[in-house]
């Protein structure tokens, strides 16, 4: 346990300290959510429909770029070596890492999400629904995007890669979320979409960390 | 497990050398049961009358239907092998997943592509955000995935087994997407007027050309795997002998 906590506290300061931490993530959020409008029209009240969708998954995105090198900077430096040699099983230093991108982006992105989908001129309504939901779902995002982050460690093209292992993974969540986020909205009730979304959630992380560890073994072999 | 005697036909094919043997005269026999299965069943696709409602574009359901069902198959053999591959560390299985992975994503295009010619006419659009077809263009980025990460990554072994695991990952999930993607679309007031599915009450006359040509796609697809399965075996048994001869 008391390992850790050195790890959980290792992977937040590098997360936050590092490379801009969550004000990286933000900056792309925002990117994304100027520019869809632009590429959208600007019409009020069709902008209005599609922005509670628009500030969901933008979401999606901006998670799953900032944890493109998750695990590559352990892995190339040999820091990744130390860690499976470690008290800690992988598993832990897995789960860590993830829970550590979630705390230091996830969560920002869950405050920032209702602010966007409200300026964008979604129904003040949803903003608590949209904060529950960009929390719950920052935990699916992260936990997968991390499996798909350590799948993909020691290839030559990262990013892209990455993107397009994670991306179907993320369709249930967007699904269950959005759908949450559709019945507020449409006065219908909600409560089952934002449940899938935590049960989803709650299994992604219990399980991804087993596959992340599997993966770094492969990687590290 | 090589020393025991078979007496299951996974203990016996997983014997690469009786492998081998066997698929050496399974695959041309399949194939060539593919071939009569499928003219058979073109020419009963093009024999049977017209439906009252579809006219002649009925006939693209023996088309159509095998090969989505073809898509879902080809991915289960593909988690099964994966598995078989990952935890056995049996270099056929892992062979078998490679193969039949570009096959899946071939009849999961084909499906997709028939099903949209079938939707023009039908239902007067090239795509319906219809549940079933969504799930069907997910499967399809399911294996994009795997062939893009098999492809990425340089170290053979390393890839395999990486490849397994995302392999393993969306045989957990395709369930899963087919769920919500179904939720999504009862709450979305989908279209299912329109899906009054035509194969829920097939009429005897289709059951036929469709069963055959459900089973030629079966016997076309255990054919191309097995015939891949070989080539990728003969590759590696190739650059094996490279490799000894440059070393001396």
């Amino acid at each position: 346990m008391k390992a850790f906590t050195i790890l959980l506290r290792r992977e937040l300061g590098l997360a936050w300290g590092k490379g801009g931490g969550p004000l990286l993530a933000l900056a792309f959020y925002a990117c994304v959510v100027t520019l869809l409008p632009l590429a959208s029209g600007r019409a009020p009240e069709r902008l209005a429909v599609l922005a509670p969708g628009i500030a969901w998954l933008a979401l999606a995105l901006a998670a799953l770029l900032s944890l493109e090198r998750l695990f590559e900077r352990d892995y190339e430096d040999g820091a990744l070596d130390l860690l499976a040699l470690g008290p800690a099983s992988l598993e832990a230093v897995a789960f860590a890492k993830c829970l550590a991108h979630w705390l230091a982006a996830g969560a920002p992105l869950a405050l920032a999400a209702p602010v966007a989908a409200v300026a964008l001129g979604a129904s003040p309504i949803i903003i608590p629904l949209l904060f529950l939901c960009a929390l719950a779902g920052g935990l699916a995002f992260s936990f997968l995007g991390g499996l798909g982050a350590s799948l993909a460690l020691g290839s030559k093209r990262g990013g892209l890669l990455v993107a397009v292992i994670v991306l179907p993974l993320y369709a249930p969540p967007v699904i269950f979320g959005a759908g949450a986020l559709d019945a507020l909205a449409g006065g219908l009730p909600w409560l089952t979409g934002l449940v899938l979304l935590l049960a989803y959630s709650v299994a992604t992380v219990a399980l991804c960390p087993l596959a992340m560890a599997a993966a770094c073994r492969n990687a590290l072999d | 497990m090589g020393a025991r005697t078979p007496h299951h036909w996974f203990d016996f094919l997983a014997n690469p050398e009786r492998f081998m043997a066997f698929s050496r005269w399974a695959a041309p026999v399949l194939g060539g049961l593919a071939v009569v299965l499928g003219v058979a069943g073109l020419v009963l696709t093009f024999a049977v009358p017209e439906d009252y409602q579809q006219g002649d574009t009925v006939r693209m359901m023996f088309i159509h239907v095998p090969a989505a069902v073809m898509s879902m198959f080809v991915y289960l053999c593909l988690g099964i092998a994966s598995f078989l591959a990952l935890v056995f560390r049996h270099a056929l299985a892992d062979a078998a997943a490679q193969a039949c992975a570009p096959l899946g994503a071939a009849f999961t295009v084909l499906a997709l592509a028939t099903g949209s010619l079938w939707g023009r006419p039908m239902w007067g659009t090239w795509w319906q955000w219809d549940a079933r077809m969504t799930s069907v263009l997910v499967l399809l980025l399911f294996y994009l995935g795997y062939l893009a990460l098999r492809s990425a990554l340089d170290d053979e072994t390393k890839a395999a087994r990486a490849a397994a695991i995302l392999a393993l990952v969306g045989l957990i999930n395709l369930p899963i997407v087919k769920f919500s993607v179904e939720w999504w679309n009862t709450l979305h007031q989908g279209s299912s007027t329109l899906f009054a599915a035509p194969e829920n009450r097939l009429p005897a006359v289709y059951l036929w050309p469709w069963a055959l040509m459900s089973l030629a796609y079966l016997a076309a697809f255990g054919a191309l795997w097995l015939v891949r399965i070989r080539a990728l075996v003969w590759r590696r048994k190739a650059r094996a002998l490279a490799l000894r001869q440059a070393e001396g």
